[in-house]
């Protein structure tokens, strides 16, 4: 059938282009592989064949990405990618956060980093070419297969970016879309014209953070490929050594980047999400924090061989577990498995099978370039099929099984790689800077395994078929471990600078020491004293152990910035490490003053003293309700909701919300916002706002909303029965009952002697002013009643009437004029210092960038 | 044996028994009838909202007091009480993971998750709503997981 407006092109280009892709990275794979094992004759022209393939891949890969962004940019719906990802209102800023919304896209753009890597290294990296891309672009192979979309015997392989609405399957219930409204019929061949938009840009990513975060981290996750090409090519070349010089500017460059996109990705949330912070433990956040910080182990065991000799074995088990853990975070995230445990993994789209076996691929591949021989290659690479295959079929019937085969694999890498790595028989000395170095290195990689333990625990129900879910307190969980882990790295990464290699002069260390010793001592002490740090939620012990924390990270903190001029006499071209040690101190003490001395603000217990009436045996809560004009106390602020605007073209509110301040003349005005009844769907997403300040920012957010309809006044009475000197809310103070009177033989003509009258004397008092008296009249027989008062207090557009009475209860039914109840209620924090956090990550990023350059230019003063 | 051996070992030691200590605090993901039969106990119950009883939240009254009753995969029905505002997507989900305590006839709950459309949602043509008129078919969205 012809279907009417439809471009096809495109989509045929792209996916065109997606199979291109695929053959020309698994032909340089080859060819890059042949030149690494060829004579040397024949090695010149499987280069030549390997570089052809990989440049063809780079090109298809840049055709692939424009070829998706038109479809994009051109909103053209008949793609389900366009369809799900964008809208016509989506700003032109957000078409790039939607091209990375979806899977297919997010490998897409590891896809492209990886390219450019490969380019840079076949341009820099001549003697290591060959083997480092055969690594490069096997990667690129297995990723190419996870957009390539097609059916192997009913296995989906891979998900194609390029598929469209009428085939993706979204059609198939929509019976308007089908001939005769029958979805047993074809789909209807004018069926676009009535798409008339899309899904659009999942509103938490239409922050300019998702325009750059996703980017910096997939440069950073693609980065980490590349010091894993390098242990490899030196296990496989047998240069075992060679290695290390060349590979640690790249992974200064892999540090660098991964924590920035990490951090970003942190900033992201703490600017559009909710949760009040940050860092949430999130396995999806910590699934990319595990792989950063066994880079940072691996960066240190290289840097502590490169000087001493020592730990090169550990070298090469870091680096390659880094890389395992990057695909593994990417099981994580796009298998679906973490669908209880993450708010934000992507759904499972069927490539769960593929996706571990990615995993179980990369796992193996350590032994197959560790093995000894050629013959020992070819049976891991059988053990590799057989087990890939087992675990198909034995995942389900033996519990466990899939992690079995992981073990094993790296078990057998250690052994391998054991037996080709030589060792230092002699013994470090503890004076020296190699032996504090390692044990840093060994307690940070174990700090990451014991995070990604904690965090797989789904993956460990989904293995041996259990329910255990994460405890109370999930996040103390986290940090009552880290804590103690941020303590010890505080203090290693303060001191280990100033030990020498080899061995240390305990005097002079002693010397130079001393005085960021004092002024470390000296500001932690200031920190502890004025500012003063009590957070008791969890105990004492926990206190005292942010205590101890704190006063590690400062002088963390304080000795990297003082060996600056201490031990490099201010040479800032080679005080990177101290730079990015410095910044890290400085993240780590901003993380532990920001989380230990949050404040909520909008605690409803401040101001008025607004008792809770038939809730009163409940804790007051985190959230104040602020209603449209009238200011309340929060905190030291008086807090006023202004009104609110809407966006031009979305279901999009702006809330203005006022502060001013009640000791000084500061005020300021925050604009929370929230998609409202967001796709026709009813509820509230809502974005923070936060005013910044240098030391503290305060950050706000609407967790619920309530505006009036326009259809006039049709609110009934509400009935509440209460007792004698209890309280009635209402929008904008409360009612309390003073009296309650009854009296029977009324003197009143027209009732007889058995009815009686009650009268209720209410006091209305409005929150910040003005209290109003009103007597209700109610006159009842026999249950029923005869007369009743209504009484309207028209300042506060209030209607009362006395509905029952009883000895020591009343019922008052109180009716509210629409136009009064606007209201939202409000979560205000207090963040202080997290300005430490940011400007820590700016220091870090910036001197492992400072570091790699460094190492890049020694290394061509060596070579020329 | 080395000094950094026996570092090395006392330190996987002290990992593993983090994380054995760890594995004591987990708690269970349950149905609306297992938590009833241990009150008191900290779980994850898994059910979802019962639009058809009334839910309780008056911003005015108490912006901080949310009642509703959940009902799970096997019709077992409970009220809940949350001390915090709806949550984001309340009316969306499909699905809620409450952490709390069932007490006094009650689940006092900490925390909801709503499992809907996720921030990286993917679209599940098979529970699709389908679009009830031809020109509403934009507005839609589906609810995933």
């Amino acid at each position: 059938m012809e279907y009417v407006g439809e471009h096809l092109l495109p989509g045929q280009i792209g996916h065109f282009f997606i199979l291109v892709s695929l053959i020309a990275s698994l032909t340089a794979a080859f060819a890059y592989f042949k030149a690494v094992q060829a004579t040397p004759d024949a090695k010149a022209g499987w280069l030549k064949l390997a570089r052809i393939s990989f440049f063809t891949e780079v090109f298809a890969v840049l055709v692939i990405f424009a070829a998706l962004l038109h479809i994009l940019y051109y909103h053209l719906f008949e793609y389900k990618y366009a369809w799900q990802h964008t809208s016509l209102s989506l700003e032109f800023k957000y078409i790039m956060s939607a091209f990375w919304e979806g899977q297919e896209g997010s490998t897409l753009l590891w896809t492209f980093w990886h390219c450019v890597l490969g380019v840079i290294i076949i341009r820099r990296e001549k003697q290591w070419e060959a083997p480092v891309m055969s690594v490069v672009s096997f990667a690129q192979f297995f990723l190419a297969t996870m957009i390539i979309g097609i059916y192997v015997f009913d296995v989906k392989i891979g998900s194609n970016p390029f598929i469209l609405l009428r085939d993706s399957g979204v059609l198939d219930e929509a019976a308007g879309m089908h001939v005769n409204f029958d979805v047993t019929q074809p789909i209807r061949a004018d069926y676009l014209t009535m798409i008339t938009d899309g899904n659009d840009l999942n509103p938490l990513l239409q922050n300019y953070w998702m325009v750059i975060h996703p980017p910096i981290l997939f440069l950073g996750f693609a980065s980490t490929l590349i010091p894993f090409a390098f242990a490899m090519a030196g296990l496989w070349t047998r240069d075992i050594k060679g290695w290390v010089t060349r590979a640690i500017p790249w992974t200064l460059f892999s540090v660098a980047f991964l924590g920035l996109g990490i951090m970003m990705g942190a900033k992201w949330a703490y600017e559009s999400l909710n949760f009040g912070g940050y860092w949430a433990w999130d396995p999806v956040e910590n699934a990319s924090l595990v792989p950063w910080m066994i880079m940072v182990s691996g960066l240190h065991t290289m840097l502590i061989f490169k000087h001493s000799g020592y730990s090169l074995r550990s070298s090469f088990l870091f680096l390659a577990l880094s890389f395992i853990f990057i695909v593994y975070s990417t099981f994580l995230t796009k298998s679906g498995v973490l669908g209880d445990s993450s708010v934000h993994a992507f759904a499972d789209i069927g490539m769960n099978g593929q996706l571990f076996l990615f995993l179980i691929v990369f796992v193996w591949l350590p032994p197959f370039f560790a093995a000894q021989t050629n013959k020992h290659r070819l049976i891991i690479t059988g053990v590799t099929l057989i087990l890939s295959l087992a675990t198909y079929f034995l995942a389900e019937k033996i519990p466990g099984f899939p992690l079995y085969v992981i073990l094993a694999g790296i078990a057998t890498y250690i052994v391998l790689m054991n037996k080709l790595v030589p060792s230092v028989k002699k013994e470090e000395s503890v004076s020296s800077r190699e032996f504090w170095m390692f044990i840093g290195s060994l307690v940070f990689f174990l700090a990451a395994m014991i995070i990604i333990f904690q965090t797989s625990l789904p993956v460990f129900n989904k293995l041996f078929n259990s329910n255990k879910a994460p405890g109370e307190n999930d996040e103390f969980n986290y940090n009552k471990i880290q804590v103690l882990i941020a303590f010890v790295i505080g203090i290693l990464t303060a001191i280990t600078q100033y030990l020498k290699y080899k061995s240390t002069d305990t005097k002079s260390f002693l010397n130079k020491m001393l005085v960021p010793t004092i002024i470390s001592a000296v500001v932690a002490t200031f920190i502890l004293i004025v500012v003063k740090i009590n957070y008791d939620v969890h105990g004492m012990g926990f206190l005292i152990n942010i205590w101890l924390a704190l006063v590690a990270t400062v002088y963390a903190t304080i000795a990297n910035a003082a060996y600056i001029w201490v031990g490099l006499k201010g040479k800032l071209k080679n005080s990177g490490g101290s730079v990015a040690h410095f910044g890290f101190g400085l993240m780590l003490v901003g993380m532990i003053l920001s989380s230990s001395k949050k404040e909520i603000l909008s605690w409803n217990t401040s101001g008025i003293a607004v008792p809770f009436g038939e809730d009163s045996k409940e804790k007051t809560g985190e959230n104040l309700t602020l209603v449209k004009g009238v200011p309340m106390q929060m905190n030291d602020y008086m807090v006023t909701y202004v009104g609110d605007s809407a966006h031009p073209k979305k279901e999009q509110t702006y809330f203005k919300v006022h502060f001013k301040s009640k000791t000084s003349n500061e005020e300021f005005t925050l604009l929370p916002d929230a998609f409202v009844n967001y796709k026709g769907n009813e509820g509230l997403m809502a974005n923070p706002s936060s005013k910044h300040y240098w030391n503290h920012d305060v950050f706000t957010y609407v967790s619920s909303f309530y505006k009036p309809t326009a259809e006039g006044d049709t609110i009934s009475f509400k009935p509440n029965s209460i007792n004698i000197n209890d309280t009635i809310f209402y929008s904008k103070g409360f009612i309390t009952i003073e009296k309650l009177a009854a009296k029977d033989n009324l003197p009143v003509a027209g009732f007889s002697k058995s009815d009686t009258g009650y009268t209720a004397s209410v006091k209305v008092q409005e929150l910040n002013g003005s209290s109003y008296s009103s007597d209700l009249l109610l006159i009842r027989n026999a249950g029923k009643t005869l007369y009743q008062t209504q009484d309207t207090i028209m300042a506060q557009s209030l209607v009362l009437r006395l509905e029952d009475a009883g000895a020591n209860s009343v019922t008052i039914g109180v009716k509210e004029s629409n136009d009064v109840l606007e209201y939202l209620t409000l979560k205000a924090y207090k963040f202080p210092y997290i300005n430490l956090v940011w400007a820590g990550v700016i220091f870090l990023v910036i001197g492992s960038v400072v570091a790699m350059v460094r190492r890049v230019r020694l290394l061509k003063l060596k070579a020329a | 044996m080395k000094k950094i051996h026996i570092i090395l070992l006392v330190l996987i030691a002290g990992a593993i028994a983090v994380l054995v200590s760890f594995l004591q605090t987990t708690t269970t993901y349950d149905t609306v009838a297992i938590a009833k039969s241990k009150p008191g106990k900290f779980v994850h119950l898994m059910a979802k909202w019962d639009k058809s009883l009334p839910m309780e939240y008056d911003a005015i009254k108490n912006p901080n007091y949310l009642s509703f009753t959940a009902i799970d995969t096997l019709g077992d029905k409970v009220q809940v009480i949350y001390h915090s505002p709806k949550p984001e997507n309340f009316e969306l989900s499909e699905r809620l993971v409450m952490k709390g305590k069932y007490e006094d006839g009650k689940f006092i709950c900490q925390s909801i998750q709503t499992k809907c459309p996720s921030k990286y949602k993917d679209q599940d043509p098979s529970q699709h709503p389908g679009n009830k008129k031809d020109s509403t078919y934009n507005t839609v969205a589906t609810v995933k997981q």
